[in-house]
């Protein structure tokens, strides 16, 4: 049965509607997972394209702009006579005279014009050619322009935690990638053989979900030598995630596969003598998709939240890797984010990135089931 | 009931030993072992180890054994007389040094528990009549930004509005004339003082997920048809909630111990490590770091047994309050 | 609904004061597109210790009048205007329509004046609390009795519904309960406060029909010794026929027709209501179709013969020795009430199940005999080619996410017998031989009505040129109007192409109006085998008499209740649902 209401809007166009088409109408009528899938599909482009979205230089340091504070862009200037344009102040460093701490003074008899699309540090896209277009470049390269402030070395973090997106966003998706081969393989031989194999299956499942996943990640991470190349690091940090990971969705599988063995539609076409592959893929898995789309994108904030806890201990990549775990062990300790509480700001992206995935997920698995309302 | 008690109980021998075997290849794995980093270590101070001393040290703490030969000791020393093996960081017996820290991390996840049980039951309930209303969408939000925030940045936000706000040290579990005194009134006192936050901290995430478990039992319940039979026989709408739907809600409710407590305990590492707690975590950490092969393998099993457990409970709680499986 | 004959008001309400009396009640649902009025404009009366059904088919707004009047409507459901005027034997009246649905006035009167039983039972009751812990609650609720007080009223209301060893069965789940027995239960609930009102809504449907007239009989008999009035919602014509007083008919949420139930049979004024007990009397008879067509050919090769065959799940033996033959161009009906193994018949034949053990020879087109209970890979493909199958379930049968012409046209497809154009044409010949319209091909099965549904699974069974088609229930989930359209279609196919059918059923009325042959099942053996005029009318075997025995028949002059009994069976074990007998040959 299809949900009545979207039957009633437009009965012709639903009539001949494939399920991605009903999903998608179902889907659509959930507003806040809308804002969500916009927020996701976002980031990942920020993602994919960090270069041309960072100001700065990642991992260029700054000796006299250590701890150097936030600035925000200006489009109305009133202080030199009155004009319009994006523009940010220069900052005047003074020390204090009595501790010596460094004291930034926005001064506004310096205003910097912004240019949006200018050139800026080259960057490669993709590993595929260099440029050095960006968003948004300064047009004085000695003053230079922090959005999210800079960090004990002078990098600038909102450089940094756009290109950290990279790492951080994919890790997430190539771990999930791998959980679900895992899971799939051995989520499908439990359902679709069922009997003894599955009760085995069923036993490792509920074991793996039992076990605590952080230490065991850390013993695991642990294992890895420190000196490995950042490529290398970064494949091991998405198995050893995976490791875990994949009890989950096998479950989720099996579970598909055992409800959908006993419908009476693959019955039918067994009887019509359609072969068992063409009934897994033409019959079951277009059955299960969606469900097993959704459970992937709930699955992919847990896996970036556990790299970021990685790194973050120290476990997981390693600087001069650049992810938003390694980027907030710059805020490990309470002297740090006390003066420059900015370096916060990678955990935002964290929380953003993480939220709006799960509701997109949450709206997808809402939507995955549009026959059985 | 006793049948399917036993067999459940059977069932955790096979467990323990996976663990158990688990554990110690964990500990394995590094390339290298402790004698190698202990080496190193002197190295980087101009000591110079030579090759007998290596391999005396090797045979002491029987290293030069196959894997299988030292995890059959390690488990044996174990089942026979609770000896956990050396420490060889520290130089002294495992099972001193974890006991203390294990009972800490016990209390942590188990105040963390009661925590999140006590505030998600009455919101998700709350959230699930009360649908689509002012407050299910206030609690709806607050359950999404709690499963998204990681809980060591959620503590150092916490510890930074301590510190900026308040002037305060949040960190550890004891104040510091406490830390290293004796068990005593004063001490408990000053724990239950401090243990609010990680409490607070490890709650969050938990009691965000576990509102929406029982939200959506609670909406699965509602609409059954035993639900209007009550209401057909005139009970007032609060009792036949209690009575009814509540109740089966809560069966699911009880198996969520199962995944409950290793997320809490697997989040617990993580806060312990930022707050500086005297838990097992911040030990285990440097044990791993160290290659302190005993002492992490004794934390990561016991770590692991200690969900274990926690799922048998719930299975045992489960089938103490359903007779569909009570009676099966 | 204009065509809405002038309803003559009650006749004959001079007897004394209306127990309920339901004015102008409409009960709207507010949806996103609109309005939508489940019941619109309705009034009736109920007289106390009678018994009104309100009938009709799915969607018609029966179940949602009867929950009206306890105002336990579904959300977002309310009750619009009208009113519903509760006429209590103290004297006071009370307007149940303008009360709240939380207040407690309207608390007080569910359970205590009105209460109400369900169609499943087993979901009706909690599965965590027993049996006693549900009845006592309402006792000590209304009545304010105490603990001991309670349970053992409680357990003197299971003996009045007849549940054995009541003292016992007060501390068991409902898990624990046959279906019949929690029927009981929950009319041992219903009746604690010894209410005035009884509303069954559907109480029997999920039923076996011998136990179907067991709880009709308890019913009846309660309402005898308690004097309280019945509001009986069923969509069976024959239910009705049996227990009603009054009938009132609804279709689209609004009245049809209203009466006393031997006008409504006798003397029905409404198409509706005609066509409805049309239907029922129908099924009295073999369908014209089959009187017109020749004689079967008694002495031809059987096309299908089956030996000996056994099948069993874990302990249960679901097939039992079963031997039965197929003659060509016959329709064999397999009758039997749940769980006696018809559908496992079905599905062994068609070798979804493994049997344990016996043949099943089959007669291919070139006179070679295989045995299907032995066939493998190719063999049995090509046998299933010979051999299909219409299933029960018109929804769960279709794939959702293919369309009609993909779903019709896969057999061809996927035998390598035709593609491309030329699968489209066949595949809108098979829509035009069911009664579709093949220019809907590419829509959804979701786009489909049941009864289309059905058709389409027709197609499919029939692209492939079958000699026997396995129907297993093909019509029980459709309304009765749409039944007889999909039962005339089979016969008029099997003509056509010379099918033999086997036709799995639970309703002997289908059997007779469409089989040749039957046999009858109980648990898992095979009890008799018949000519249908004989076996339907006239069996042999005492199961059979019993079950033909409980069938309500659908005409209120012919109530004779004695007639009715239950078959023991004579086996050493003693089933202890057996006990339920006590309620026979009253």
């Amino acid at each position: 049965m299809v949900d009545a209401t979207i039957l009633n809007d437009r009965p012709d166009r639903v009539a001949v509607a494939a399920q991605w088409q009903l999903i998608w109408w179902a889907f659509k009528r959930h507003k806040l997972a809308m804002a969500a899938l916009f927020v996701t599909v976002a980031m990942y482009i920020v993602a994919i394209f960090p270069g041309f979205f960072a100001i700065n230089d990642p991992i260029l340091q700054n000796a006299r702009s250590t701890f150097h504070p936030p600035q925000s862009i200006h489009f109305l200037d009133t202080a030199n006579g009155f004009s319009f344009g994006p523009h940010y102040y220069g900052m005047k460093l003074t020390r204090d005279p009595n501790t010596l701490a460094a004291i930034f003074v926005e001064d506004t008899n310096t205003k910097i014009p912004i240019q949006f699309f200018g050139r800026g540090y080259t960057y490669s896209v993709l590993g595929l050619f260099e440029t050095n277009i960006h968003l948004i470049a300064t047009t004085d390269n000695t003053k230079p322009l922090y959005l999210f402030g800079a960090d004990r070395l002078g990098r600038d973090v909102y450089s940094r935690t756009v290109q950290g997106a990279q790492i951080s966003l994919s890790i997430g998706l190539v771990g999930v990638f791998l959980s679900l081969l895992l899971g799939i393989v051995l989520g499908g031989i439990s359902g679709y053989y069922g009997g003894r194999i599955d009760f085995v299956m069923q036993r490792v499942i509920d074991f793996v979900l039992s076990l605590p996943t952080i230490p065991i990640w850390l013993a695991l991470a642990a294992a890895l030598p420190q000196g490995w190349p950042a490529a290398l690091q970064y494949m091991m940090i998405t198995i050893i995630l995976s490791f875990t990971g994949w009890a989950q969705l096998a479950r989720v599988v099996r579970g598909r596969f055992l409800s959908l063995r006993t419908e009476e539609f693959v019955a039918a076409a067994r009887l019509d003598g359609v072969s068992e592959g063409r009934i897994i893929f033409r019959h079951m898995l277009p059955s299960f998709s969606s469900h097993i789309i959704a459970s992937m994108t709930l699955a992919v904030p847990a896996m970036i939240l556990a790299e970021t806890s990685l790194s973050f201990l120290g476990l997981g990549l390693q600087p001069p890797t650049v992810s938003w775990g390694v980027l907030l062990r710059e805020a490990q300790n309470i002297r740090s984010i006390a003066t420059a509480p900015w370096l916060f700001m990678p955990g935002l992206a964290v929380v953003i990135a993480v939220m709006a995935l799960n509701l997109f997920g949450d709206g997808l698995r809402d939507a995955a089931d549009p026959y059985n309302k | 009931m006793l049948k399917f008690i036993i067999k459940r109980l059977l069932w955790m021998i096979p467990s323990l030993f996976a663990v158990s075997f688990l554990a110690f290849v964990l500990i394995q794995l590094p390339p290298g072992d402790f004698v190698t980093t202990y080496i190193a270590t002197l190295a980087s101070s101009n000591e110079v180890v030579d090759q007998n001393t290596a391999a005396a040290l090797r045979e002491r703490f029987g290293l030069d054994q196959s894997m299988l030969v030292q995890y059959l000791k390690w488990i044996w020393g174990i089942l026979s007389r609770g000896d956990f093996g050396i420490s060889f960081e520290w130089q002294q017996p495992v099972s001193g040094l974890i006991w203390e820290r294990m009972a800490l991390t016990l209390v942590l996840a188990l105040a963390s528990l009661i925590a999140t049980w006590a505030i998600a039951l009455p919101i998700g309930v709350y959230s699930a009549v009360k649908k689509y209303s002012i407050g299910d969408y206030a609690f709806t939000a607050f359950t999404f930004f709690g499963l998204s925030i990681p809980s060591f940045l959620l503590a150092l936000v916490l510890m930074y509005i301590a510190a900026v706000e308040f002037g305060a040290d949040v960190g550890g579990l004891f104040s510091p004339e406490f830390e290293t005194a004796p068990w005593s009134i004063a001490k408990m006192l000053d724990l239950l003082s401090r243990l609010w936050l990680p409490v607070a901290i490890l709650a969050v995430s938990s009691t965000a997920s576990l509102i929406r478990v029982m939200r959506a039992n609670m909406l699965d319940e509602l609409p059954k048809p035993y639900v209007t039979t009550a209401r057909a026989k005139g009970l007032s709408e609060f009792r036949l909630l209690i009575k009814y739907p509540l109740r089966i809600a809560l069966n699911p409710f009880i198996s969520t111990i199962a995944w409950l407590l290793p997320n809490l305990i697997s989040g617990s590492v993580v806060v312990a490590i930022v707050l500086n707690l005297p838990t097992a975590a911040p030990l285990l950490l440097q044990a791993l770091m160290a290659q302190d092969m005993y002492l992490a393998g004794a934390f990561v099993l016991l770590i692991c047994a200690l969900t274990l457990i926690g799922s048998l409970i719930s299975d045992i709680l489960l089938a103490l309050v359903d007779p569909r499986i009570r009676l099966e | 609904m204009t065509d809405i004959l002038s309803i003559t008001p009650r006749p004959s309400m001079a007897a004394g004061k209306t127990l309920l009396d339901v004015k102008n009640l409409v009960t709207e649902f507010p949806l996103r597109t609109g309005i939508f009025k489940a019941v619109n404009d309705i009034s009736f009366s109920i007289e106390p210790g009678k018994t009104l059904c309100v009938v009709g088919e799915s969607g018609s707004g029966k179940s949602v009048t009867a929950r009206s009047i306890l105002q336990i409507i579904d959300s977002p459901g309310r009750i619009a205007s009208g009113s519903i005027i509760l006429n209590r034997q103290d004297g006071t009246s009370v307007d149940l329509a303008r009360l709240d649905p939380r207040s407690k006035a309207i608390r007080a009167v569910r359970g205590r004046d009105i209460a109400m039983i369900f169609q499943e039972p087993m979901s009706s009751l909690s599965p965590v609390h027993t049996v006693g812990d549900q009845i006592t609650e309402v006792l000590r609720l209304h009545l304010n009795m105490s603990k001991a007080q309670a349970r053992k009223e409680a357990a003197e209301l299971l003996r009045q519904v007849e549940i054995p060893n009541p003292e016992q069965a007060l501390d068991r789940y409902a898990f624990q309960y046959s279906g019949g027995m929690r029927q009981r239960a929950m009319i041992a609930m219903a009746l604690a406060c010894k209410p005035q009102l009884l509303i069954a809504d559907e109480p029997t449907t999920a039923l076996d029909v011998t136990t179907q007239a067991e709880i009709l009989d308890l019913i009846k008999r309660l309402q005898q010794t308690t004097g309280m009035a019945v509001l009986f919602i069923t969509h069976d014509m024959g239910v009705v026929a049996q227990i009603a007083d009054d009938v009132l008919v609804m279709h689209h949420g609004v009245i049809k027709e209203y009466g006393p139930v031997d006008q409504i049979f006798h003397t029905p004024k409404d198409p509706y209501t005609k066509m409805l007990i049309g239907s029922v009397l129908k099924l009295e008879q073999k369908a014209e179709i089959r009187l017109a067509r020749p004689p079967l050919d008694t002495t031809a090769e059987p096309i299908l013969d089956i030996r000996n065959l056994s099948m069993h799940f874990g302990e249960m033996k679901a097939l039992n020795d079963v031997s039965i033959a197929l003659l060509p161009g016959e329709t064999l009906g397999i009758v039997g009430e749940s769980g006696s193994g018809k559908t496992t018949l079905g599905r062994s034949i068609m070798r979804l199940y493994d049997p344990a053990s016996g043949e099943m020879h089959y007669r291919r087109a070139d006179g070679r005999v295989v045995d299907l209970a032995r066939l493998e890979g190719r063999e049995l493909k090509a046998a299933r080619r010979e051999l299909r199958m219409v299933f029960q379930d018109p929804f769960g049968s279709l794939n959702p996410r293919m369309t009609v012409a993909q779903v019709i046209g896969e057999p061809l497809l996927v035998n390598g017998l035709s593609k491309g154009k030329e699968l489209d044409e066949r595949v809108c010949h098979l829509m035009d031989q069911v009664g579709l319209d093949p220019a809907g091909r590419e829509r959804y099965p979701h786009a489909f009505s049941g009864g289309q549904r059905q058709r389409i699974g027709i197609a499919r069974a029939i692209t492939l040129n079958p000699r026997i088609i396995v129907a297993d229930e093909a019509t029980s989930a459709l309304d009765v109007s749409v039944r007889f359209q999909v039962l005339d279609l089979l016969m008029r196919l099997q003509d056509e192409l010379k099918l033999a059918y086997i036709f799995i059923s639970h309703d002997i009325g289908v059997i007779r109006y469409m089989c040749d042959r039957v046999g009858v099942m109980y648990r898992g053996r095979l009890v008799e085998v018949g000519e249908a005029d004989k076996v339907c009318n006239n069996p042999d075997h005492p199961y059979t008499q019993a079950l033909i025995s409980a069938i309500p028949r659908p005409d209120p002059r012919d109530r004779d209740r004695s007639k009715r009994f239950r078959y023991i069976e004579p086996s050493p074990h003693i089933d202890p649902s057996n006990v339920k007998n006590r309620s026979s040959a009253r």
